[in-house]
């Protein structure tokens, strides 16, 4: 590739021809606002903050979408160009609904840090913010187009990444807004409630729909034996929101909060995972003996399973019939666990903390109610969690790390690489090659089926089977499989699917920003939490052991299919 | 259905792909006397396409010879550019809205006028002009207005 000279605020650079002006300036440092760019997206070159000087030109030129060209003269941060910025930031500031103390993402928000930095004090634009009404339709996604910036990157990520296109501009000029077909709330369109675009937002537009409070009512009602769970992808994540590097690992930490906070029995959704990896195993084997149904489709992820629900009806009998982890622990909790402490499950609440928007729409399913109540009341994200914790004045940096309760405490590692594309696979065959061949896996770590590619795949002899897997995740390229499955091209016997990109660390609830970056960081930290672990495979977990000895039986018996299992429906429109 | 049948007609006719989708909606909008793409035929449409019905929808309201809304059967367009402006299209409006009982934006009770804005049409020297359906009709006063409507429903009787 040739290379060029350019010259930034006098700076001499040489860079790669077909670099853009924005990413040269930030190779040298040289920071330029920017609001609809995103660097997991495309470049939109809609919102002209990032506009700059460039010699012999007459006009200004948006450095996000301008190539460089040979010798280039570019000025960043003149009085001209920083004028001109802040004009079009009040512009922007004018239709923005501006109520910044009591915003979801006060602190956290683009908008305000540019108002910050570009020095805005007063805007001397009338302001024009229509009043519209806030979208609260359903149990995950709040949307409040009054705060809308209109960047755009919550189109891209629901059309480009997820494949699903519940939201797009609507109408022209200044009527046009982001919303759903007909302006209809998200609960009427096709919606998987993944969240990614929650994590896209610069602004606060859209945001998770806020259940801390309903969790302290729980705590502090002395009638109740509140119970909470814990998802593998918060622990690494969490400390985002207190300024921790990416990746850094706090489970003890958390763990003891939420005992300090009143609940009476912290536990670990890995432990459900665990068992997720037994009942699906089982259900795997079942379907290659039976040659029925085949690829086996993982069912953890409820974006997912929304996703075929809505788009791929006829697919309904491919996914894998296990309920999620979460809700497998809620079954378990208000029926193996109430006889087991001697409470009557309708004393008892469940709550979950997960990295996930579209669990707090799973927990709510009609079906989910095997317990006999629903099996998981409430369901907080990652970023709830914070939110609490900010609140209690704990300072969960300085808590000493504690051990979840027993018995839903232990796990395996293969439970905690649930968390990240490709674990559910990895976990599946660690088990199930024990299982068949009655050996011991010498090589327990698939490396070829981690990492954040979007399609994985790979062969495992198993007994005498070839076994012959594949890993997909965001639904746009779970989409191309689907489609393979349907033209009965799959020549799998088992794909692992998982809704947003990244698998579960990169989930609709968890800390902003969300890049691929951070997700990386978060990945490597689920896969050390598995190395770390004393237990690596999950059929080797002794709580699952005693579970099926003392109260299930067997895996796929009567009861596992009572409680543990679940049926899909056809949610498509035609 | 019919109406079903005639619009999967048309698709296949002029191609079931998304650069298609404009040529589509035109041919499917005239389709009826109420000038407009309903909601079922968006949701036809899209699926036959391929594409989300958001993204469907986001083109219907985007051109403003497309309308998602029902429209009548005579579609007022005024023209609300410089010349026509200076030259009392405001006293053009308020006829219409005096005569028909309705505001821009709106369609009368029996779905017969609907009346909307309109950027120049290039009929500056005919200013005020106006556009009704295909026709246009110029250098009109409140009288003049009267008229038109007058003729337009007895065409319909």
């Amino acid at each position: 590739m040739a290379k060029l000279k350019v010259y930034i605020d006098g700076q001499e650079i040489i860079v790669d021809e077909n670099t853009t002006i924005l990413e040269a300036a930030r190779e040298i440092n040289v920071d330029i606002p920017t609001f609809c760019y995103h660097p997991d997206q495309k470049v939109k070159g809609n919102c002209r903050i990032c506009i700059v000087e460039v010699e012999g030109y007459n006009s200004f030129v948006a450095a996000c979408c301008t190539p460089v060209r040979a010798g280039m003269v570019i000025r960043t941060n003149t009085k001209k160009i920083r004028e001109s910025r802040k004009l079009i930031l009040k512009m922007i500031l004018a239709n923005h609904h501006g109520e910044c103390l009591s915003c979801r993402r006060n602190g956290n928000c683009e908008l305000q840090s540019l108002s910050q930095e570009l020095r805005v004090q007063e805007n001397d634009l009338d302001q024009f913010v229509e009043d519209l009404s806030i979208d609260r339709s359903n149990p995950s996604i709040v949307r409040d187009s009054n705060k809308c910036i209109k960047c755009g990157r919550c189109v891209e990520v629901c059309h480009d990444v997820q494949g699903v296109g519940a939201i797009y501009n609507i109408n022209r000029s200044s009527d046009m807004k982001i919303a759903p077909a007909y302006n209809k709330d998200l609960c009427e369109v096709q919606c998987v409630y993944c969240g990614q675009c929650i994590n896209v937002c610069p602004v606060g537009a859209i945001y998770e729909k806020d259940d801390t409070e309903a969790v302290w009512d729980a705590i502090e009602d002395s009638k109740k034996h509140v119970v909470v769970q814990m998802a593998p992808a918060v622990r690494v994540a969490l400390g985002e929101e207190f300024g921790m590097e990416a990746g850094r690992i706090v489970t003890g930490k958390i763990v003891s909060f939420l005992r300090k906070i009143g609940f009476d029995g912290v536990f670990d959704t890995n432990f459900t995972a665990d068992l997720t990896i037994i009942e699906e195993g089982n259900e795997l084997l079942q379907r290659i003996q039976q040659g029925k149904n085949l690829p086996m489709l993982t069912s953890c992820s409820p974006g997912w399973i929304r996703f075929v629900e809505s788009f791929y009806p006829e697919v309904i009998g491919h996914l894998s019939t296990c309920k999620s982890p979460q809700q497998m622990f809620g079954a378990l909790t208000k029926t193996y666990y109430a006889e087991k402490v001697g409470i009557d499950p309708k004393d008892i609440i469940v709550v979950s903390i997960m990295p996930c928007t579209a669990k707090k729409t799973e927990a709510q399913r009609p079906e989910m109610t095997d317990s006999g109540y629903q099996d998981v009341d409430i369901v907080i994200t990652t970023r709830e969690l914070a939110r609490m914790i900010k609140q209690s004045g704990i300072k969960v940096d300085q808590l000493e790390e504690e051990h979840f309760n027993n018995p839903f405490g232990i796990s395996s590692g293969a439970g905690a690489v649930f968390g990240a594309t490709g674990g559910v696979m990895e976990a599946a065959l660690r088990t199930v090659y024990e299982v068949v061949s009655g050996e011991e896996l010498e090589k327990i770590d698939f490396e070829n089926l981690r990492g954040i590619d979007g399609f994985k795949e790979a062969t495992v002899e198993i007994g005498e089977v070839v076994v012959k897997v594949a890993v997909v995740n965001g639904l746009k390229n779970a989409k191309m499989i689907l489609d393979l499955i349907k033209e009965g091209k799959a020549d799998y016997h088992f794909i692992e699917v998982m809704c947003c990109p990244g698998g579960c660390i990169g989930g609709g609830g968890q800390p902003i920003p969300s890049t691929n970056e951070v997700k990386e960081k978060r990945i490597n930290a689920i896969y050390q939490v598995d190395l770390t672990s004393a237990l690596r495979k999950s059929h080797l977990n002794p709580v699952v052991k005693t579970l099926y000895e003392e109260f299930l039986e067997k895996p796929l018996g009567e009861k596992s299919h009572e409680l543990l299992h679940t049926h899909y429906h056809d949610e498509s429109e035609e | 259905m019919d109406e079903r049948k005639k619009i999967i007609e048309i698709i296949e006719k002029i191609g079931a792909t998304p650069d298609k989708l404009i040529e589509i909606l035109l041919a499917v909008q005239s389709l009826s006397h109420e000038h407009y793409v309903s909601e079922e035929q968006l949701k036809l449409i899209a699926q036959k396409l391929n594409i989300p019905l958001s993204k469907a929808y986001g083109v219907a309201s985007f051109y403003s010879m497309l309308s998602t809304k029902k429209k009548g059967r005579y579609v007022i367009q005024i023209c609300n550019s410089g010349p026509c402006y200076v030259s009392k299209a405001n006293g053009i409006v308020k006829a219409l809205e005096n005569r028909l009982g309705i505001h821009i934006g709106e369609i009368t009770n029996d779905q017969m006028f609907s009346m909307e804005y309109t950027s120049c049409f290039g009929a500056c020297h005919l200013a005020p002009a106006i556009k009704i359906n295909e026709e246009v009709y110029g250098n009109l006063n409140p009288q003049k207005v009267n008229q038109i409507i007058d003729k337009l429903i007895k065409e319909v009787v």
